[in-house]
């Protein structure tokens, strides 16, 4: 099965090319720089679009699928195998999507700007191939490679505790991705030294080809699990995260939030349920606890924060334990509703990091005590702060909305206790948001250094007008991001029946 | 019997060179003696063409004394060309020490052709001889500035350890001669396949070589010489010795392992397994409290000599090709890192404490990202070598199911980034103090370090044309 589709290639060289022309730029100014930056990324959101367009939705295989002999030697035969599916086209999208928001909000950045640039394009390299690669080598060097220019940009452009920040972000990252790594070498000896293809493997578990001893299946779960729970971050993996948030740089949370945390999730949907569903359905209720765990926690701490930033990281870690809930729980609805969450937490969520980003930019602060009544001097970025809150919070009409209900929904299915649970986060996330927004923007203005703060400026609305426009259309109209992942999210569902047949009734859903 | 000259040409060449070298000393004013080094590396060049004119070629050479195969050619290829990397450090190094000494070269050239004897050899005794040529002109290399306590400590510790383990390796060939009436490899196995059971003899020769060669390549625990050592000497030789002496080591010994004592496997596979697990721990936990950049790395390179371990232990092909991938990439990352230490030590390595680093990144971008990217590749980070062979290492591992082997070994690598990241974080991150001295980077280096960046990249992409000549080189 050689597929020789160049479009995947081409999507992965048009950031790294960029990235090459950005360090190469004899033009030095900070403008032209961040202008060609800024069309590099554009270019590779446009080329992403034209995937979408050819993208056939009834297809439950890999799409412009490109599979060559990347090294094959003796024993070890790595290929580079790149496509998408329905799962991660869009997640692809949410990249290329994000990136140009995110160079765009970095226009303040004033220092040593050609090799933030060249960090964030480097970065978007990664990010795409994590998404699109189907061999687990070449999974696991994006996987790592996307860590080295994060860390740069937390650790040269972040705020005051960058370094702890950076340097705990790589190491927790780093640490449990070396185990996954020898949990895929092992995968690829116990697949007989065929191939580290995750089709073909999956294909051969599935048909009873390769069959992994329960105990093994058990321990590369594991290590798999413990690799994507550290990014998700699933409690208790989760204390790097706070940190990262709050010392990254607006562009940096961004991208954090709104692709990284979903690399994690993604791994468990894309990996780890396919290739080790009696361990997964095994440990559901366990991993299933922790998220609800996550969700309440979270939600509780976030609550008790002081600074608008480590909120909506803690946030979060809330909203992501839902993500985990609904993966765990097996259900087309639930993993629909789960991948559909993770676009929407990464646009909301990226949304208002680039919102507290801005105000950062003008009071150099992020500490709710600071601020009280901005509505009266910035009454647009209020309003644009309360539909992100709200499209967060999970308002009907928004996209919170459709994913947290189709996962509530599919955990009631699998187990009506964790839907009762997990539905008090949502509560939980409305005090918290509303509470801080009412502190915020409400009330009167106690800070004299308020009173001259601009509203937003073209350039930010030019950010925050086209995440508006999508957050309308996710809740208004999913179906255009449900319907292709269809056949693929079913694929998924199907492999887990074989080993745990579905016990509930199953729900007809078309789209609220 | 055939004496079949071209087998050994490289080396006759080098030793040529080096006795010319040597010769033409008296005769070159002080000032003049740098130029010494062109000859050094021209005779380096010539002993890499006539290697490739032997190459593929196999049999046996010197009065069967010597291999001449893949595995043979492909150690001396690398060990030319770190040869003539170091040449080139050592030329600006001595230049800056206002020491242009010719001996240096003939030395260096002297240890590499001992080198290339161990890694060809096909007899004990010619391993021992290769053994010591090795070490005696790497005594005298480490203690090449006598004027310095530290270069003299290390040369005398170096000399004492060094000698005590070249007894036990001596004892141990005699043990197993003693046991199988013979000092060839393929005499000895030959011997050892066919008695019925093992002697306690030679159980104990093996085992005192394995001490021998532990000293070596410091394994633990035989590695307590090598961060006294690797700090006193002069850098240009701490790299040969972190590089060339220890790939020289550890390729004899697979040899030896691999070749001699197959059927020993399970004896030694534990005492390797031992070793290993010991070596990576202490390697990267040692370089974890580390100030100076030089002991950092001293400890850094006993902890890859532990990875090394996975892939001998291992005992299957895809091993073997293993350590020759790793040991490649080591080349290439170790040089390269050495080389920058070197330019940011400047006179009397005065400044290889890891805060002289602090704050370089933006002021010397060349240095910087060169140095990043050396280190994140020891950290075994992808797209660089220092990943693709340890994935070699580990997928060896695992095939051979050594399991707990390799969970121990990702615990320990993951212990190891956090020292390598601590000088990125420093240079990126940290407040530049230094003196404003600027550092100069000589054209020569800036080749060497050009060289070992592209060479750790190209091997951490693009893996297959290496990997090839490995494979090739593991069928003995």
């Amino acid at each position: 099965m050689d597929g020789i589709e160049p479009q995947l290639t081409i999507l992965l060289l048009i950031p790294a090319i960029g990235s090459m022309v950005i360090a190469l730029l004899p033009d030095s100014r900070n403008r032209t720089l961040k202008g060609v930056a800024l069309l590099i990324t554009v270019i590779a959101f446009g080329y992403s679009l034209l995937l979408v367009e050819q993208f056939q939705p009834q297809l439950d295989t890999m799409q412009f699928v490109q599979n060559a002999s990347w090294f094959d030697v003796g024993n070890l035969h790595v290929h580079y195998h790149l496509g998408i599916d329905g799962i991660s086209l869009f997640l692809v999208i949410l990249t290329t999507f994000l990136m140009p928001l995110a160079i765009l909000a970095s226009w303040t950045v004033k220092e040593k700007i050609r090799s933030y640039l060249f960090f964030m394009l480097l970065l978007e390299v990664g990010m795409i191939g994590v998404f699109i690669s189907l061999d687990l080598v070449l999974f696991y060097a994006f996987w790592e490679v996307m860590l080295i220019p994060m860390y740069f940009l937390i650790g040269v452009w972040g705020g005051e505790r960058r370094i702890y920040a950076a340097v705990k972000f790589f190491l927790y990252t780093m640490a449990a991705s070396l185990l996954m790594l020898g949990a895929i070498i092992a995968l690829y000896f116990f697949n007989n030294a065929q191939d580290f293809d995750l089709v073909q493997i999956t294909n051969r578990l599935s048909s009873g080809e390769m069959v992994l001893s329960p105990q093994a299946e058990l321990l590369l779960f594991l290590a798999f699990f413990i690799a994507f729970a550290v990014k998700v971050p699933i409690f208790p993996f989760h204390t790097w995260l706070p940190d990262a948030h709050v010392e990254a740089p607006t562009a940096g949370s961004v991208i954090l939030a709104g692709v990284l945390l979903k690399m994690g999730t993604y791994g468990l949907l894309r990996f780890c349920l396919p290739l080790f569903p009696n361990a997964s359905v095994q440990l559901a209720p366990l991993i299933c606890g922790l998220a609800l765990v996550g969700i309440l926690y979270g939600a509780l701490v976030a609550m008790v924060q002081t600074d608008v930033k480590k909120l909506v990281a803690y946030s979060s870690v809330s909203h992501l334990g839902f993500v985990v809930l609904g993966i765990f729980s097996f259900n087309l609805q639930s993993l629909e509703g789960a991948t559909f969450q993770m676009l929407s937490h990464g646009l909301s969520t990226g949304a208002l990091f680039l919102l507290v980003g801005m105000i950062y930019d003008r009071r150099h602060s992020h500490l709710i005590q600071d601020f009280g009544g901005l509505a009266h001097v910035m009454p647009r970025y209020a309003a644009f702060f309360m539909v992100f809150l709200l499209s967060s919070i999970g308002l009907p009409g928004l996209n919170g909305f459709v994913g947290e209900f189709l996962i509530l929904q599919g955990a009631f299915l699998a187990n009506a206790g964790y839907a009762v649970l997990a539905a008090f986060g949502i509560i939980l996330s409305a005090i918290y948001m509303l509470w801080m927004y009412q502190r915020v923007f409400l009330g009167t203005m106690n800070h004299e250094a308020n009173r001259t703060l601009g509203d937003l400026s073209l350039r930010e609305g030019v950010i925050l007008v086209p995440l508006v426009i999508l957050a309308l259309w996710m809740g208004l109209y999913p179906s255009t991001f449900l319907r292709p992942m269809d056949a693929s999210i079913q694929k998924v569902v199907d492999r887990i029946e074989q080993v745990q047949p579905a016990t509930v009734y199953r729900v007809e859903y078309r789209g609220p | 019997m055939d004496l079949n000259y071209s087998a050994l040409l490289p080396e006759i060449i080098l030793s040529l060179t080096g006795i010319v070298i040597m010769l033409v000393i008296p005769f070159v004013s002080r000032e003049r003696q740098a130029n010494l080094a062109y000859l050094a590396l021209a005779g380096i060049i010539l002993a890499f063409l006539a290697l490739l004119l032997d190459w593929n070629q196999t049999g046996l050479a010197f009065f069967e004394m010597v291999f001449q195969d893949p595995f043979a050619q492909f150690c001396k290829g690398l060990f030319l060309f770190a040869a003539a990397a170091i040449v080139l450090i050592a030329m600006n190094y001595l230049s800056q020490e206002s020491r242009a000494e010719g001996e240096f070269y003939s030395l260096l050239l002297f240890a590499t052709v001992g080198m290339s004897l161990m890694a060809a050899s096909a007899d004990l005794i010619v391993t021992f001889l290769g053994l010591e040529v090795l070490s005696i002109s790497t005594y005298v290399l480490a203690g090449f500035k006598e004027s310095e306590r530290r270069s003299n400590e290390s040369a005398i510790k170096y000399f004492l350890l060094g000698a005590f383990s070249t007894g036990f390796l001596l004892y141990g060939i005699a043990f197993v001669y003693g046991a199988t009436g013979s000092t060839q490899y393929l005499a000895i196995a030959q011997a050892i396949q066919t008695s019925e059971s093992e002697p306690l003899i030679l159980l104990l020769g093996l085992g005192l070589m394995l001490v021998g060669f532990g000293f070596k390549v410091a394994l633990a625990p035989f590695h307590v010489w090598a961060p006294d050592v690797y700090e006193g000497a002069p850098l240009p030789v701490t790299a040969h010795l972190a590089v060339g002496s220890k790939a020289a080591a550890v390729v004899a010994l697979a040899r030896i392992l691999l070749q001699v004592f197959p059927e020993l496997n399970p004896e030694w596979k534990v005492l390797l397994w031992v070793s290993a697990v010991l070596t990576m721990m202490i390697g990267n936990i040692a370089a974890l409290t580390q100030t100076n950049v030089k002991r950092m790395l001293a400890y850094s390179s006993i902890a890859h000599a532990g990875y090394l371990m996975l892939g001998l232990a291992a005992h299957s092909e895809l091993g073997t090709q293993g350590i020759l991938y790793y040991l490649t990439a080591y080349t290439f990352m170790t040089l390269g890192a050495f080389t920058v230490v070197q330019i940011v030590g400047r006179h009397n390595e005065q400044h290889v404490q890891i805060e002289d680093f602090s704050g370089i990144g933006y002021r010397y971008p060349f240095l910087s990202v060169t140095l990043s990217v050396f280190l994140l590749s020891l950290a075994g980070i992808p797209a660089t070598a220092g990943f693709m062979g340890k994935f070699f290492l580990f997928a060896a591992a695992v095939e051979s199911e050594m399991y707990g082997l390799v969970f121990l070994a990702i615990l320990a690598s993951a212990a190891g980034i956090y020292y390598y990241l601590r000088v990125i974080v420093l240079m990126y991150m940290g407040d530049f103090h230094g003196d404003e001295v600027l550092l100069t980077i000589p054209l020569s280096l800036r080749i060497v370090i050009t060289i070992m960046v592209l060479g750790t990249l190209y091997l951490g992409i693009l893996p297959e044309t290496f990997l090839q000549l490995a494979s090739k080189a593991v069928s003995f």
